[in-house]
């Protein structure tokens, strides 16, 4: 392991200062990184992977709330572990997408170090990322991506590039795409607020900036608005536990039971016109993949398997799977059709 | 029935139990190794400099400069001796310094240049370089034959022909290889060491550095976990030594995890063919059973994978053959059954598809199919209660009034089905040596070099100890993991138990005769057996546990996931020493073949030559969420030909044939046939 300065921030502004005052870069050779959990950064120190010469310890920082806004929405405080954040009886009542995403990822342990600014930030998991021995444009840009014709069975269907087809591999982002949220990020300059969807890169030509963060700025909280619907989140992975995602689903579903349902479905179980819909995916792209098409489809159909099997399949026809990966698009297709048939049926 | 708590359980909960890398040693230094990272070729340059100038730093050795070895039949132990590589991560040089984290950075900073070559890495059924070895592992003949096979077979009413593939896989103890090496004022040498047997690691490793047997001193009383992989002495050992020397400081190394996939073996990808022809009623009449394996180029191993087909089943007509290649991938090696556990994958899978093409119950098939003798050697079985296994298990699984139909039991978007295969493993003995010593306080201590990896073995013995002294357990104390104590062999093939409590038991006689019922002296009574002629002349019998395993199955129609419900194991292992660690045993074994039927898996990439998938987040193995409800139990057999406990192994049969069960109950809830594991939904999902 290289070795590190070490230093421990008191407040955000003092940590943004403190970053300030390194040499610059991110968590790539030198420059400053900012820990938190470690969770993941650790991991990847340990590997050779990430080599800051600097760390700003923001773990402590007074950003460990969880507080209701005035209309219903969260703002959760960066610094909240994975595991408060999922037992927080506000966000199991009123979001709790959010609550069964973070208990689907990782373990007990290292949900109770690991923080909510930290999990949008790790690293994926594509396995050329981690070898530090292997090119990687993602770690070392340029370098290539063997994860194209390699091992990539559990790597992106959609939205990736020439250059990378890693994914994202924090489930509560997925959740949190689905739910609207922005991310709160304090610089030098102050504070200003992202939607999770303009957070989030494709990789494109640039892999290696996973977000739109600059040098230095720090997440103080994530924002999320008021929901009001049923929603889950489904997850599909090699074993019963302790997996990253192959796909996953977050989904909301506002049905209107009033309405007469309309079309062809009139009268089936389970009917009605759907008044909104929210839906993301995991385990596909770059980053959490708030499924937007699909969304389109579905508000003002009704809310039938037919419905939800056009709007999975108009989102998927965006998929480009790699040669060992083609099973996540139906996959996809089928987990967004059975989250969405199970929240219309209230089951 | 005997059920005795680990007694050394307390110490290892509370966390007093030692292991390797936690014996304090004064002025110790930590090591790390560079691996190779290109998969064949030529180291041209090894460049220290920047590693030696990073303070802390204590030695640096690598091809160019490290010392000479003698040379050994395992060339995974000519640790640096060659500047030829012959497997991407193979070491190529160490460091050792102060501090761990300096030694991995100045390992980082060492820069080796080669040389590279094109290297074949992939196994395929129609390698050019398919060779048949001169045996198989340990010592078995390469092919067999009997009758004709491709006659039978073709003549046959009902045939099955299908190939199956099984990936190569890691065994991923928990505790990694790890040596803590010393150099001792009188040039001996002591190594704290996580390993399957004492007594052949101190031999092994002072051939290597040219030492007297008796200058090695080799501690390891506690071990966590090997499955096969600790089997032999490791690269580790010899790395932690020689940086020793070279430091003129005690030195410690654990091999990291990503280290361990290239280094510390693995089970080799197996293609196996197999052939069934049966009469209209399922009777066998030809059996083939055809596997294709890899092994490296620096050392051979054959992994005995048909060898289990030559006990199973009755039929006039078979043939069995191994056939390797070497590529220019790390040794395989020693994985819990090797041999038994990808051969029965296939058998039993075989046997399933028999069971549908014939219209019988698999149970039943099985049955019918039950042989005499041994098939091929004609040998008289010792005890053989495979179908009293699968009666007992068919009854308590509530296998009676089966519906064969695939895929026509839905609940919601689950399918579910059961499945059924049969395990077998051969009940070993092998030469040991024990002291029993009864002590003036009413004592005694027994002393051998067994080793209990995570078994329970050391509580066996003290059971074993306890019954041939008539004494209580408690009075009994068993030293074991060191080779200064009486010669012991591995913990490996399940012989472990067997061979080392013959010798236990024959050195209690003899300190029974010797004491002959009088007081004991005040210093003590000794006794010691050596068992090299008990064993030698043994009578000729076939010696096999065997057990039935049922396994169901609920898989996502949407998915593709497989759970496993529950499964019921139900062996016949000889006589049980200790019900409570025998059971643990039989479950971890299940347990392992559930991974190895749905998620265990090493990816090659074959433009690198290395295991992808280096990690316990990319190499799954079954977490708790995914053991259900696993049940193992036994029928108490009395076997008279097997050593004075009427013991047979029962660390590897858990995993014999697990994964068929699993994968048969895979067919019989969806119809799909999966010939090639792990059961992913990758693999399951475009068939559903």
């Amino acid at each position: 392991m290289r070795p590190f300065a070490y230093e421990r921030a008191t407040t955000a502004e003092d940590a943004v200062a403190r970053h300030a005052a390194g040499d610059g870069g991110g968590n790539g050779r030198g420059g400053t990184a900012y820990l938190a959990g470690g969770t993941n950064l650790v991991d990847l120190m340990r590997l050779g992977v990430a080599q800051p010469a600097r760390l700003v310890d923001v773990r402590r920082l007074p950003l460990d709330r969880i507080e209701l806004d005035t209309d219903g929405g969260l703002v959760i405080g960066a610094a909240v572990t994975n595991s408060d954040l999922a037992a927080d009886r506000t966000v199991r009542e009123g979001h709790p997408v959010l609550a069964e995403a973070v208990v689907a990822g990782a373990s007990g342990q290292i949900r109770n170090l690991a923080t909510v600014g930290g999990n949008l930030l790790q690293r994926t998991r594509c396995p050329y990322f981690q070898d530090a021995a292997k090119p990687c444009n993602k770690r070392n840009p340029g370098s290539g991506c063997p994860a194209r014709e390699g091992e990539h069975h559990n790597l992106a269907v959609i939205g990736h590039s020439a250059a990378c087809v890693a994914t994202h591999p924090s489930d509560m982002a997925v959740a949190l795409a689905a739910l609207g949220a922005s991310v709160r990020i304090r610089n030098a300059e102050g504070e200003r607020t992202v939607s999770l969807d303009d957070f989030y890169r494709l990789p494109g030509g640039e892999p290696e900036c996973d977000t739109v963060l600059e040098p230095g700025e720090l997440i103080t909280a994530v924002e999320v608005p008021p929901l009001g619907m049923p929603s889950r989140y489904r997850k599909v992975r090699e074993r019963a536990s302790f997996a990253f995602a192959l796909v996953s689903v977050a989904a909301a579903l506002d049905v209107d039971r009033g309405a007469g349902g309309g079309g062809a479905a009139g009268g089936e179980a389970g009917g009605g016109t759907i008044r909104d819909v929210r839906l993301a995916l995991g385990g596909v792209a770059h980053r959490p993949w708030r499924a937007r098409r699909a969304e389109d489809v579905l508000r003002g159909a009704p809310a039938t398997r037919e419905s939800f099997l056009r709007a999975a399949e108009a989102e998927m026809e965006a998929a480009e799977p790699l040669r060992d990966n083609g099973y996540k698009v139906p996959l996809a297709r089928n987990l967004i059709v059975r989250t969405l048939t199970e929240l219309g049926e209230g089951s | 029935m005997t059920v005795l708590d680990r007694v050394e359980g307390r110490e290892k909960v509370t966390g007093t139990a030692r292991y390797a890398f936690e014996y304090p040693v004064d002025g110790v230094a930590y090591a790390a190794a560079v691996q190779a990272d290109v998969a064949r070729g030529e180291v041209t340059a090894v460049d220290v400099l920047s590693a030696r100038e990073l303070p802390g730093v204590l030695a640096v050795l690598s091809c160019v400069d490290a010392p000479r070895l003698e040379p050994v039949p395992d060339g995974e132990l000519a640790l640096f001796q060659s500047a030829r590589v012959s497997y991407r991560g193979q070491f190529v040089a160490a460091v050792a310094a102060e501090t761990l984290e300096t030694a991995r950075e100045a390992a980082r900073l060492v820069r080796v240049e080669y040389a590279p070559e094109s290297a074949d890495v992939v196994l395929r059924a129609d390698h050019p370089g398919l060779y048949k070895p001169e045996k198989v592992n340990p010592a078995f003949p390469t092919d067999t034959e009997q009758g004709d096979p491709e006659g039978a077979f073709a003549a046959s009413a009902v045939r099955v022909d299908a190939t199956y593939r099984t990936p190569a896989e890691h065994n991923n103890p928990m505790e990694p290889h790890t040596t803590v090496a010393r150099w001792n004022d009188d040039g001996s040498l002591t190594l704290w060491d996580s390993n399957q047997g004492a007594t052949p690691v101190g031999e092994t490793i002072a051939k290597v550095f040219g030492l007297g047997a008796d200058q090695v001193h080799v501690v390891s009383p506690h071990v966590g976990g090997g499955f096969g992989s600790k089997g032999t002495p490791r690269p580790n050992a010899v790395l932690a030594a020689m940086l020793a020397r070279a430091a003129r400081r005690p030195v410690k190394f654990a091999v990291p995890r990503q280290q361990m996939f290239a280094t510390t073996g693995y089970r080799t990808p197996t293609i196996q063919r197999i052939r069934l022809g049966a009469d209209e009623d399922g009777r066998l009449n030809a059996i083939v059973h055809d596997v294709v394996e890899q092994t490296s180029t620096v050392r051979e191993f054959a992994e005995q994978a048909a060898t289990p087909t030559r006990v199973m089943y009755q039929a006039p007509n078979r043939r069995t053959s191994h056939r390797l290649v070497r590529l220019d991938v790390p040794t395989p090696s020693w994985m819990r059954a090797p041999g038994e556990t990808p051969g029965m994958f296939a058998l039993e899978t075989a046997m399933d598809e028999l069971a549908v093409a014939a219209g019988v119950d698999p149970v039943e098939l099985r049955i019918r199919n039950e042989p005499d003798r041994e098939p091929e050697s004609g040998l008289p079985f010792s005890s053989r209660n495979l179908v009293a296994c699968l009666r007992e298990g068919a009854d308590r699984f509530g296998w009676a009034g089966r519906d064969p139909a695939p895929g026509v039991r839905r609940t919601g978007r689950l399918l579910t089905g059961t499945g059924v295969a049969a395990s077998t493993y051969p009940a070993y003995l092998r030469p040991s040596r024990a002291t029993a010593r009864a002590e003036p306080d009413g004592t005694y201590t027994v002393r051998l070099a067994a080793a209990d990896i995570g078994t329970g073995a050391r509580t066996a013995l003290t059971l074993i100890a306890a019954e041939a002294l008539k004494a209580d357990a408690a009075d009994v104390r068993v030293e074991i993991g060191a080779s200064d104590l009486p010669g012991a062999p591995v913990a490996g093939g399940s012989g472990g138990t067997a061979s080392w409590g013959t010798a236990v038991v024959r050195a209690c006689e003899a300190l029974a005769g010797r004491l002959n019922g009088g007081a004991v002296p005040p210093g003590g009574v000794e006794a010691s057996a050596d068992t090299t002629e008990e064993v030698k002349g043994r009578e000729d019998y076939a010696r096999h546990a065997f057990g039935a395993q049922f396994a169901e199955v609920a898989v996502d129609v949407d998915t593709g996931e497989v759970r496993v419900a529950r499964m019921l194991g139900v062996f016949a292992a000889g006589r049980i020493v200790n019900a409570k660690t025998a059971r643990s045993q039989f479950v971890g074994g299940m347990t392992m073949g559930l991974g190895m039927a749905l998620m265990e898996e090493s990816s090659m990439d074959e433009r690198f030559g290395d295991f992808v998938n280096r990690d316990l987040a990319q190499y799954h193995v079954p977490v708790c969420a995914d053991v259900r409800d696993v049940q193992a139990d036994w029928i108490e057999e009395s076997d008279p030909h097997l050593n004075p406990m009427g013991t047979k192994g029962i660390g590897e049969i858990g995993i014999v044939g697990a994964a068929a069960a699993i994968a048969n109950a895979v067919h019989h809830a969806t119809g799909v046939r999966v010939r090639e594991l792990p059961i992913t939904p990758a693999r399951l999902l475009p068939r559903l």
